[in-house]
């Protein structure tokens, strides 16, 4: 597998100061300093973009496409991401930007009310067929799959096998645009406008299946500077533009829009890592059976709020309800036609998601006993305030890392100053009594100066 | 064999349900730091947690001390506390003893001390009544 530890960022260290910042805030302790700059451990990053957030001189830098950077093929279709629809002043329709897209270079742009509507249909049908364990986790956001095979390899088989409404809609578009233009469908190239790094992970290793249907990512921030004064042009054109989409895409801009038929009691919705992590760790613990649904995101306000949107997450998903009401209420999907596609498994993962435990203290189980009492003992020395200055996160994180033999014990500034400190009482220890010799005078005048 | 072991002690408070279920968590991430197979932590990891939520809504205090070999993972925990007058009794699906609080919060279907037999292999009960209850738990890892 070469794609096992691809990730969605990385760390300039020509840009990084070292502040520690996003190693503070990185929720699977994935980041370390080292030699005054961040370093990511590939086995146990989820892609969740929290670091992005953090950073103020730009040191993480996401691998997404610059709208430079796409590259040419013979036709390219932008598939937005609803969250790109909360981005702009209200007045700017999802019918303006889709029409935007289109004169800023891409053949075509998807709407996105059909496949947002046939997920929640299909999400009805799997649950009413579902005899397996519960509950069912939503798979929709990458970073949450990411953390469900890293940490809690039990729970793969609970991700919900369902494709995500980007996924569903790149691949009508193609197939629309296969039929119409006569190219075959790996001429067609899907951009998916992404309001985070994460989703370029299931793009380039889409969990639960062979390949993704869409091919590469431009992030939101990168397109808007761009996207903004041709949505001008757009408005003071007088054009009509047509309205494609219904209300049903706009919710998923912060939620997963859930079946009617499902009651609310028997489900969660839970946001922002922290919150994920403890809802995952009571499902590990074989509790909250009697739920039948879990929808988890990585951010606390679901897409609105990643790391590569730019308007503040309160205001687009305040933005998204008021679109949400202006749009058309209709049901964008024809039921008999769903049921037929859902038989067809059109709207499955077809292999089961893998797991991606880290890598252990130990290979095998005597190494790992030695290794985890060597972590105890570095550990009970350790002063415990998680300072991080020595470039792990947590004492009890670099208790690990030097048993690894990725740092040594005399990076802990505590350890250092006590050392330091009692060397100096031994030194001190024969002129007891003596006043303070000039030596020691001396040395403070120079720290002065 | 060898005689490589791996000791760790937990203290648990009783009534502190601030805190309940950290040390069962830190059980479950040190067996997954040592690379053991997840469906044996897992096993593990219920099982500590029922035993620990127990101590947390029964007894004063309690310890859970942690034993890893080669060849077993051993759970050992020990509370003061009111005891099981019948264990037979205690061990029996559906029998449980908790306060309309503790239903409350989703305990008292009688399914702790089954869950816990059920997720190991070698379970050992003694209880005192008035003095604590003593649980040593096995699971063996090949």
């Amino acid at each position: 597998m070469a794609d096992e530890h691809y990730h969605s960022i990385r760390f300039d260290a020509s840009a990084c100061h070292g502040c520690m910042a996003c190693m503070r805030v990185c929720p699977t302790e994935a980041i370390r300093i080292r030699r005054g700059s961040a370093v990511m451990l590939e086995d146990r990053c989820i892609d969740c973009g929290e670091c992005i957030k953090v950073c103020t001189k730009n040191a993480v830098v996401p691998l997404t496409a610059s709208p430079a950077g796409l590259g040419h093929f013979d036709y390219m279709i932008a598939v937005p991401s609803p969250a790109l629809y909360t981005q702009f002043d209200l007045d700017v329709t999802p019918g303006t930007i889709l029409q935007a897209l289109r004169n800023s270079g891409f053949d075509a742009a998807a709407a996105l009310s059909w496949s947002c509507g046939a997920v929640t249909h299909a999400i009805d049908l799997f649950l009413s067929e579902y005899r397996g364990p519960g509950p069912l986790i939503s798979s929709f956001c990458p970073s949450v799959v990411r953390l469900v095979q890293i940490k809690y390899p039990e729970l793969v088989d609970q991700l919900l096998p369902v494709l995500s409404p980007r996924e569903v809609a790149a691949r009508e578009a193609k197939l629309r645009v296969s039929a119409d233009t006569g190219l075959p469908l790996d001429r067609i190239h899907a951009v998916y406008v992404t309001p985070c790094p994460a989703k370029l992970v299931s793009i380039v290793d889409h969990p639960g299946m062979d390949a993704s249907f869409i091919d590469s990512a431009v992030g939101i921030s990168d397109l808007f500077p761009l996207l903004a004064p041709v949505i001008r042009d757009v408005q003071t054109s007088g054009a009509k533009v047509p309205e494609t989409e219904t209300a049903a895409g706009l919710g998923w801009a912060f939620s997963i829009s859930l079946p009617s038929t499902l009651p609310a009691e028997d489900t969660m919705s839970v946001w922002g890592l922290p919150n994920v992590l403890r809802i995952l760790d009571d499902i590990d613990k074989g509790k909250l059976q009697r739920y039948t649904f879990i929808e988890c995101h990585a951010c606390f306000e679901g897409c609105v709020s990643g790391a590569l949107t730019v308007e503040n997450p309160y205001v687009a998903r305040a933005r998204a309800l008021r679109l949400q009401q202006s749009l058309p209420k209709r049901d964008p999907v024809d039921p008999a036609d769903l049921r037929a596609r859902h038989a067809r498994g059109e709207f499955r993962t077809t292999l089961p998601f893998a797991i991606r435990p880290p890598r252990p203290l130990g290979r095998d189980i005597v190494t790992a006993i030695t290794r985890m009492q060597e972590r105890d003992r570095v550990a009970a020395r350790l002063p415990g305030i998680d300072c991080g200055a020595c470039g792990s996160p947590t004492c009890a994180a670099f208790a690990e890392d030097v048993v690894m033999g990725e740092a040594e014990q005399a990076q802990c500034v505590v350890l250092r100053k006590e050392q330091l400190e009692e060397q100096a009482a031994r030194l001190a220890a024969p002129l007891a009594g003596t006043p303070a010799g000039p030596g020691s005078a001396r040395r403070s005048g120079d720290d002065r100066h | 064999m060898t005689d490589a072991e791996f000791v760790r002690a937990y203290e648990i408070a009783g009534a502190d349900f601030t805190n309940a279920g950290r040390a069962s968590t830190g059980i479950k991430e040190t067996l997954k730091n040592m690379g053991l197979p997840s469906a044996l932590i897992r096993r593990v990891a219920i099982a500590a947690y029922e035993a620990e939520m127990n101590t947390v809504m029964y007894a004063r205090r309690g310890t859970m001390t942690l034993r890893v070999t080669p060849e077993d993972v051993t759970i050992d925990v020990r509370d003061e506390g009111p005891g099981i007058p019948d264990i037979t009794l205690a061990m029996q699906e559906g029998y449980s003893t908790a306060t309309p609080e503790m239903r409350e919060m989703g305990f008292g279907a009688g399914m702790g001390l089954p869950n816990i037999r059920r997720n190991t292999d070698e379970l050992v009960i003694t209880s005192e009544v008035n003095r604590g209850t003593a649980l040593m738990m096995t699971v063996h890892v090949s």
